[in-house]
């Protein structure tokens, strides 16, 4: 075996292999598995599968604990590129969410698009149309000139990627905080559609069958980049920029049209995106799923650069390409599928017998290993690191941060929250973004997006959703206020929560502390999912969010699915019409921990995560819902950052009626302080409002439902904003405010 | 009245060939094909649409090598022989590649990509593709593009202002042609114009995002509209006669 390496290649010590990322442990078991010295080749293969980015070996024992079940699952987690669910009408929802959070900090254009083209791929290839995508973002605080080129960029590599895709950006989240000034969080999410018993699977099956490789050449661009995933962004990262990828939407856009046609000639056995790991990833997770082996030919792979060794070319992450286990004698059809789109398609080896993948280069042996050892799932290893909890825990919630005066002006604070980049409006970002393509997008104001599916009366809203500085400050409720919150979101279009997507962005497993952290903020999404019926279809876990001594605010971006049955039920978050009665679902407790009023104020991230109790948010949603179908108001809208006070200001912002204002009386507050009343972020609140006949009948429901609703005023078209005697300013102001905040920020 | 036929080219990274042929087909009821870009004959259709997107990547100028794909010999054949023709977005941008308009569409001044509703004034109510609409009717139209800024020479401007080729400018909801009504800097605020027989539209807003009533906007209706409704006269004369 040895003899066969290339003269070029290193020789495989153990000191290598420690420098490919594997511990101690890890290589022994490699010499076990083995029998033998790795060559170089098996080397770089191990490194990359066992990878924290392609093995999860530090997360998957924690993520089990998540409910992965539930009547419309079609596909657990875990088992296919994407979630699958059942939405009627003989369709499916094939749904995830994933980060691109280190390429994104040394190559952020890059980075950004092909993050985008990467989740789009693990969408169609299970024979999915992608019609939507979302992404939710975290910068640092825009004070700092980084921060502002990592957005820029960011943003336009999303939006060059999308754009020219084809598929429509319809939503997402961003938030600035300085824990993330050098290392981003780039997640991006694309939601497709499929016909029931129409998808594919990333399977092997059949000796002799052929298997190719369609799509772009290879090259050497992203060798290691999922190892590159699972370190800590440092001063030496800047050198990791070839690990970046480069991105190429026409191709993918080519990709997208001839994979959904190739499927249809049902010639494809198995389909798998090439990502992280590039061709190694797709050969084995596709070869251990089927129980089979394959022989692959790495001089047959159309290269775009010379003298590309085998261990180059199974690491490559060159993107926009794909794998194919094609029913032998049916090879020129679906070939010839490729070739209208002008794409290569070569065949580049055969399902074996056995579970070993052997690589061949020019008749050599360049690697030999049993595919199962290499996967989650089989050989991959599996830990459950120490956990310890915080000790800026007790700092933080020490409870003298609530030890600062009512402010003297209200009506100054509150344009101050307006104008914050984490409230004021995103259209600096959204309108760089198509989300308009396609021409299925009912709407992407208000709190999730609605996009209908033609040929049904169905439409789907989604959302993404996380808010850090609750995780940060209590991770097992902030997990469970990320899920509460998304269900809210598209509650209140109308929609019910129906899955989740999940992507886990945290620092270093191995620092017990943020391992806790982790281990907290999944249990808390767990114990969400489960109170809401919305089980975790998949998703993506990015560790090793850190750079310098400093981990990233714990960051479980949820994505969230939400279905109308009749999109023409659709609920607005924009009042509706002057004189319609204003309301608040719910009790406000005026819960001021982690909020942007907080910050604002005393300049610290403080306090305990604001409350929640699980029964009462579904509660409150249910009766949403309710509201919504008995066609009793007229607009809802979640309440979040910025509390009460801004969720009022954007339901008059997002009116169709100009100078839409709302008038409120003065008895609003009750026995809590009044600015923690307006501007705390307490959890499940909904702003509601209904036409003066509807009004009783909405008090009504909720007193039968038992939840609170607060009567606090009547919409106007006055132009003014008044609420509890505190605030008056008029629509205009608010509007200048909140549609300048972000492009001031950013010095445009 | 016999349906119109439309036909929409399909380059590699068209984008909006779906929604235009949603648009005419399922909401104007109309017959819609995709004409391939390799085809070399357009076949049996009354107009062609040739749709956003991005064609072939557009790293290059846009449009610029969509213009050498066989389909479009037929399409100048098709439009100098009077065909009604519609380029949107980057159909626009296929059609001063390839001759069939003049001017050319550059980065947009912002030199951001820019996606939202519009409003465009139309300035040529009698021509073939407004004649639903009032003069000086004001239409909101989403736009959608990176590169939309027409530019012309100055005769070429005096001569498109001064024949009414000049179909569309961007203007405020109130139908002021002012700068600040102008998303990407383009000359005079133009939208979309004409060709000298009139026969040919250029336009970088996208009226088929505007017409199904349930996405919240059908002025883009009005264009299709008119068109089709040419077609309902050509017939009524061949009646006649």
């Amino acid at each position: 075996m040895n003899s066969s390496i290339g003269i070029s290649e290193p020789q495989v010590t153990r000191e290598l292999a420690l420098d490919h990322g594997l511990t101690e442990e890890e290589y022994d078991r490699i010499l076990e598995i083995l029998g033998r010295t790795p060559t170089y080749t098996e080397l770089g293969i191990y490194s990359v599968m066992w990878s924290e980015h392609c093995s999860y070996k530090n997360s998957i024992a924690v993520l089990k604990t998540l409910p992965r079940t539930g009547e419309r699952l079609l596909v657990g987690a875990g088992e296919e590129n994407a979630g699958l669910v059942d939405i009627g009408d003989g369709l499916a929802v094939a749904f995830k969410i994933e980060s691109h959070n280190h390429p994104s900090a040394v190559e952020p254009y890059q980075g950004a698009a092909t993050g985008v083209g990467g989740i789009m791929r693990d969408i169609f290839t299970m024979g999915a149309r992608p019609i939507a995508g979302l992404n939710s973002l975290r910068f640092g605080t825009l004070d700092d000139p980084r921060a502002r080129y990592l957005l820029k960029n960011v943003v336009r590599g999303i939006g060059d990627y999308g754009n020219s895709f084809g598929v429509p950006t319809v939503g997402g989240e961003i938030y600035f905080d300085a824990c993330y000034r050098d290392n981003p969080l780039v997640n991006a999410m694309s939601v497709g559609i499929v016909r029931q018993g129409e998808t594919a699977r990333a399977i092997a099956a059949g000796v002799g069958n052929p298997v190719m490789i369609v799509g772009s050449a290879t090259g050497r661009d992203g060798i290691h980049g999922a190892t590159f995933a699972s370190e800590e962004i440092s001063e030496e990262s800047e050198s990791r920029r070839p690990s970046v990828q480069v991105g190429d939407p026409f191709t993918e856009k080519l990709l997208l049209e001839a994979t959904l046609e190739a499927i249809r000639t049902g010639y494809v056995i198995g389909i798998q995106d090439m990502g992280a790991a590039g061709l190694t990833c797709s050969s084995m997770e596709m070869s251990a799923k089927g129980r089979v082996g394959m022989d692959l030919y790495v001089d047959k792979v159309p290269v775009r650069e010379t003298g590309m060794s085998a261990y180059e070319i199974m690491l490559s992450e060159s993107q926009e390409r794909m794998l194919l286990v094609v029913q032998k004698g049916h090879e020129d059809d679906v070939r010839k599928v490729f070739e209208q789109w002008d794409l290569p398609a070569t065949i580049i080896g055969y399902v074996k017998n056995g579970g070993r993948v052997t690589v061949y280069e020019d008749g050599q042996v360049k690697a030999d290993v049993p595919a199962e050892s290499l996967v989650l799932g089989g050989g991959a290893p599996v830990y459950v690191r120490e956990t310890r909890e915080p000790s800026y825990l007790k700092d933080v919630r020490n409870p003298d941060y609530l030890n600062f005066p009512e402010p003297e002006d209200y009506n100054s604070v509150f344009l101050d929250l307006l104008a914050s980049p984490v409230i004021a409006s995103k259209r600096w970002v959204w309108e760089q973004y198509d989300s308009m393509v396609r021409t299925n997008t009912v709407s992407t104001r208000g709190d999730a997006a609605v996009v209908r599916i033609k040929g049904t009366s169905k439409a789907l809203s989604l959302c993404t959703d996380c808010n850090s500085r609750y995780v940060y400050l209590n991770p097992r409720r902030g997990g469970q206020i990320a899920v509460a919150e998304a269900a809210r979101n598209v509650v209140c279009t109308g929609a019910i929560p129906i899955a989740i997507t999940n992507c886990l962005n945290f620092g270093n497993p191995y620092d017990p502390e943020v391992y806790w952290q982790f281990k907290e903020a999944v249990a808390g999404i767990g114990e969400a999912c489960r109170a809401f019926d919305t089980p975790v279809t998949g998703g993506n876990v990015s560790f090793y969010n850190e750079s310098g001594s400093s981990a990233v605010y714990p960051t479980p971006v949820i994505g969230m699915l939400g279905l109308l049955n009749d999109v023409s039920g659709k609920m607005q978050a924009g009042f509706r019409a002057p004189g319609d009665h204003i309301f608040l679902l719910g009790t406000n407790r005026g819960d001021i921990g982690g909020s942007e009023y907080l910050r604002i104020r005393t300049g610290r991230i403080s306090g305990d995560a604001p409350n929640l109790d699980l029964s009462h948010e579904r509660r409150l949603q249910q009766l949403c819902l309710e509201l919504i179908e008995k066609k009793l108001i007229q607009s809802a809208h979640d309440v979040s950052e910025g509390g009460v006070a801004v969720a009022l200001a954007e339901a008059c912002l997002w009116s169709d009626v100009a100078n839409t204002g709302i008038q409120s009386g003065v008895e609003l507050f009750g026995s809590v302080r009044a600015d923690f009343w307006l501007y705390g972020e307490t959890q499940s609140l909904i702003v509601i409002s209904a036409s003066p006949s509807a009004a009783a009948d909405v008090l009504g429901l909720s007193r039968q439902r038992g939840v609170p609703c607060q009567s606090i005023g009547q919409v106007t078209d006055k132009g003014m904003v008044s609420i509890g005697g505190k605030i008056s300013l008029r629509t205009q102001i608010l509007r200048e405010v909140y549609e300048q905040g972000l492009a001031s920020a950013l010095g445009e | 009245m016999q349906k119109v036929k439309f036909g929409i080219l399909v380059f590699p990274g068209s984008n909006c060939d779906h929604d235009a042929h949603y648009a005419v087909s399922s909401v104007l009821n109309q017959e819609a094909r995709f004409v391939w870009h390799k085809e070399s004959s357009l076949g049996d259709v009354d107009v062609v649409v040739i749709p956003g997107g991005f064609s072939y990547g557009d790293y290059l100028r846009c449009g610029a090598i969509a213009r050498f794909s066989p389909i479009m010999q037929d399409v100048v054949r098709f439009a100098r022989a009077g065909g009604p023709v519609i380029g949107i977005c980057n159909g626009f941008q296929i059609l001063t590649e390839v001759g069939l308009l003049p001017g050319a569409l550059l980065r947009n001044e912002s030199l951001r990509f820019v996606c939202k509703d519009v409003y465009v004034r139309v300035e040529q109510a009698g021509a073939r593709f407004t004649s639903a609409c009032a003069p000086g009717e004001v239409l909101r139209i989403p736009i959608a593009h990176g590169e939309g800024r027409y530019v012309a020479d100055a005769e070429t401007l005096r001569r498109l202002e001064g024949e009414g080729r000049v179909v569309f400018r961007y203007v405020t909801p109130e139908g002021e042609a002012v700068p600040e009504a102008n998303p990407n800097g383009s000359m005079n605020n133009i939208a979309g114009i004409l060709n000298e027989g009139g026969n040919v539209l250029g336009l970088m807003p996208h009226p088929e995002r505007a017409c199904d009533p349930l996405l919240g906007n059908s002025d883009g209706q009005k264009v299709f509209q008119s068109l089709i409704q040419s077609f309902a006269v050509h017939e009524t004369v061949h009646n006649l006669s």
